[in-house]
């Protein structure tokens, strides 16, 4: 049986060298996904086939460090079978959760592998006790990932009022939508974050040098448009720049990640049980980087609550693998609402 | 087939919400939702007023039904949940899993007198049938597709359904594609939400966002985001019909809805044909409308009615 620790760093493992990466520099979880739309990274050369999946969970499990399975898209019935034979798999290979957002898959997994620890998906778009209280109640999950839409007070009320585990996003790319509850993808692109697992998909994005500058486009919807010497970004959709009663700007969310390492005490202080770094999709060089700052960071605060101070050196590493981009504290600063 | 009149999800003066309801009480529509589903700032009508207006729809011959708020955030939120669950007068629609927990006929026994059956609303993610017979199991008498899926997914969850269970279909209006705990018309004007002067006031339809080309692309409405278009599907109400769809939904619009309903409910009775509906809308000056979720690609797309023929 693995250890339970007070706090859990929990950490993307995109492909067996990220997993690798994440291991060995301090996670005490790490998060996979299959390769098919089961879940909510579902890119090309991402994801572990049968032979990875086992040699991830032998390689954590021999250091200590759990495994945690995302089938956190949303089933269809003509496909239903992929989704219960994942969790199948799951329970065969000896995952030690997983991560659901379908309540009918979580039924099935309830009845058939009632051993098996079930997490709440931040795409169960679960916000409040009550809701998160229900797939308690109903499937007995054992640990729920808040979406990233409630203040730190909101959280606090949230850990207060439920036996479920609280599970947070600490750093890394930022949905300013509820998860779960944004179809903008699937309007303009077709693929949905809640039944195909992409968002703003690579295979509609179009770059095009314009005499007015450099083009993003998603399906020939243009979503920026960048002068030169200005940084071009990717076209995620709810990040570009739009007009809005004649006045141009980032309307939804400016492309900027999160990072709430100067929240850690306060998230310890208020009973969150683990912290979830987004980046399935990054590289293991990242996944490495962020993964130690981090290690170093809920280890200082562990040691030394009051005593806790962002280390420069920590954020001048975080800076490095977000190559200088924005950061921002997102819904737990309540102004940013 | 049945019409129904979704929530207002618009922020309109007092007044004009009541005088709107007042029209919709002659309207040819059967079923009337009721309810602030969107932001908790908006207060110009209470739970209380919301009651009494579906109290006069019910006096009137129509179903009225009360929604619950689909982001909750704070107690205060959860507080007004309990008000609208605890309601005993009206079917409830649930827009998040915190209301179908307070709704569940687990929760509520038919002995505490509480009327179990509640309808599950669009934002629930209801895309199988292991998950729709949960709900219809947990008191759901009816339910509502997500907006994202197509007619194909819809007849294998038809053909999958529940006895008993009724199934409705948001079938024209700006569509709600997404929520944020950000507001976005405050936003615009650089106003935080705890102060956000109530902005959408002003907006009786939503802030059209365009794209830096002056291409129409999504509406901002407070912490909701929609589509620039309309979904419409007039022109998919034969088909609709054929996969055993009970309801269809028209999301009220400041203008033209009793127009709106009427279009519909001529095609539902088969008094007007699909082509003379599609020309009639044409002359009331809407937004460009899309079908694509319907028909499996994406939402923003129009699929011609040559092309959509089966």
């Amino acid at each position: 049986m693995l250890s339970n620790k007070p706090f859990e760093l929990v950490c993307p493992a995109g492909a067996l060298p990220a997993l690798k990466a994440a291991v060995d520099n301090g996670a005490d979880c790490v998060y996979t996904g299959l390769k098919d739309n089961t879940n909510a990274r579902n890119f090309t050369g991402l994801n572990f086939d049968d032979a990875q999946l086992r040699e991830g969970i032998r390689y954590a499990h021999d250091r200590r460090v759990k495994v945690l399975l995302a089938l956190n898209t949303y089933p269809q019935t003509a496909t239903w079978g992929r989704w219960t034979a994942a969790v199948d798999k799951a329970a065969d290979f000896g995952v030690d959760a997983i991560i659901l957002a379908d309540p009918g898959l979580m039924e099935y997994a309830k009845t058939k592998h009632p051993q098996l620890r079930l997490h709440l998906s931040v795409q169960g778009s679960a916000t409040s006790y009550e809701a998160i209280n229900f797939y308690h109640e109903q499937f007995g999950i054992q640990r729920a990932v808040l979406p990233r839409v409630l203040a730190m007070p909101q959280v606090e009320h949230v850990v207060q009022n439920t036996p479920v585990e609280i599970e947070v996003f600490g750093f890394g790319g930022l949905c300013v939508m509820v998860e779960g509850r944004c179809a903008l993808s699937a309007y303009v692109t077709g693929d949905s974050p809640n039944t195909v697992g992409v968002c703003s998909p690579g295979k509609a994005v179009r770059y095009e040098q314009t005499p007015e500058g450099m083009e993003t486009r998603l399906n020939g919807v243009l979503i920026d448009r960048f002068a030169e010497g200005e940084k071009t970004g990717y076209p995620t959709l709810c990040k570009g720049r739009f007009e809005v009663n004649d006045e141009t700007y980032y309307a939804i969310e400016e492309p900027t990640s999160l990072n709430t390492l100067e929240l850690l005490p306060k998230l310890m202080d208020i009973g969150v049980k683990a912290i979830k770094i987004e980046g399935r999709q990054r590289s293991p060089a990242y996944v490495a980087q962020v993964t130690k700052v981090w290690r170093e960071a809920i280890d200082s605060a562990l040691r030394n609550r009051a005593g806790y101070a962002v280390r420069e050196a920590w954020m001048a590493e975080l800076n490095k693998v977000s190559e200088g981009s924005m950061h921002t504290l997102g819904a737990y600063y309540r102004p940013w609402k | 087939m049945k019409l129904a009149l979704g929530p207002l999800l618009y922020y309109w003066p007092r007044q004009q919400v009541f005088d709107f309801y007042e029209a919709i009480a002659h309207a040819p529509v059967d079923i009337v939702y009721l309810g602030e589903t969107v932001c908790a700032r908006r207060h110009e009508l209470r739970v209380q007023d919301w009651a009494d207006i579906a109290k006069k729809l019910a006096a009137a011959g129509k179903q009225a039904i009360l929604g619950t708020q689909t982001l909750i955030e704070s107690e205060s939120d959860l507080k007004t949940l309990r008000r609208v669950t605890e309601e005993t007068d009206f079917p409830i629609e649930a827009n998040d899993m915190g209301a179908v927990r307070l709704l569940s006929a687990e929760q509520r026994p038919p002995s505490t007198g509480l009327r179990t059956g509640f309808i599950a609303g669009p934002f629930l993610n209801i895309f199988n049938a292991a998950t729709l017979n949960m709900m219809a199991r947990l008191g759901a008498v009816r339910w509502v597709m997500p907006l994202e899926m197509s007619a194909a997914a819809l007849a294998d969850l038809q053909a999958a359904r529940p006895a008993g269970l009724e199934t409705e279909v948001f079938a024209y209006g700006r569509m709600p594609l997404a929520f944020s705990a950000r507001c976005f018309t405050a936003r615009r004007f650089n106003l935080q939400k705890d102060d956000c002067q109530f902005k959408c006031l002003e907006f009786p339809d939503g802030l059209l966002i365009r794209t830096r080309e002056g291409e129409e692309f999504l509406t901002l409405n407070g912490i909701q985001t929609q589509s620039s278009k309309v979904y419409n599907l007039i022109g998919e109400v034969d088909a609709m019909r054929d996969l055993g769809v009970d309801i269809l939904r028209i999301s009220p619009q400041s203008q033209h809805t009793q127009a709106l309903l009427d279009f519909f409910r001529q095609r539902i009775d088969g008094t007007l044909d699909a082509d003379a509906a599609r020309n009639g809308m044409a002359t009331l000056g809407l937004a460009e409308p899309c079908n694509g979720f319907w028909h499996g690609k994406a939402g923003l797309e129009q699929i011609a009615a040559q092309a959509a023929a089966r």
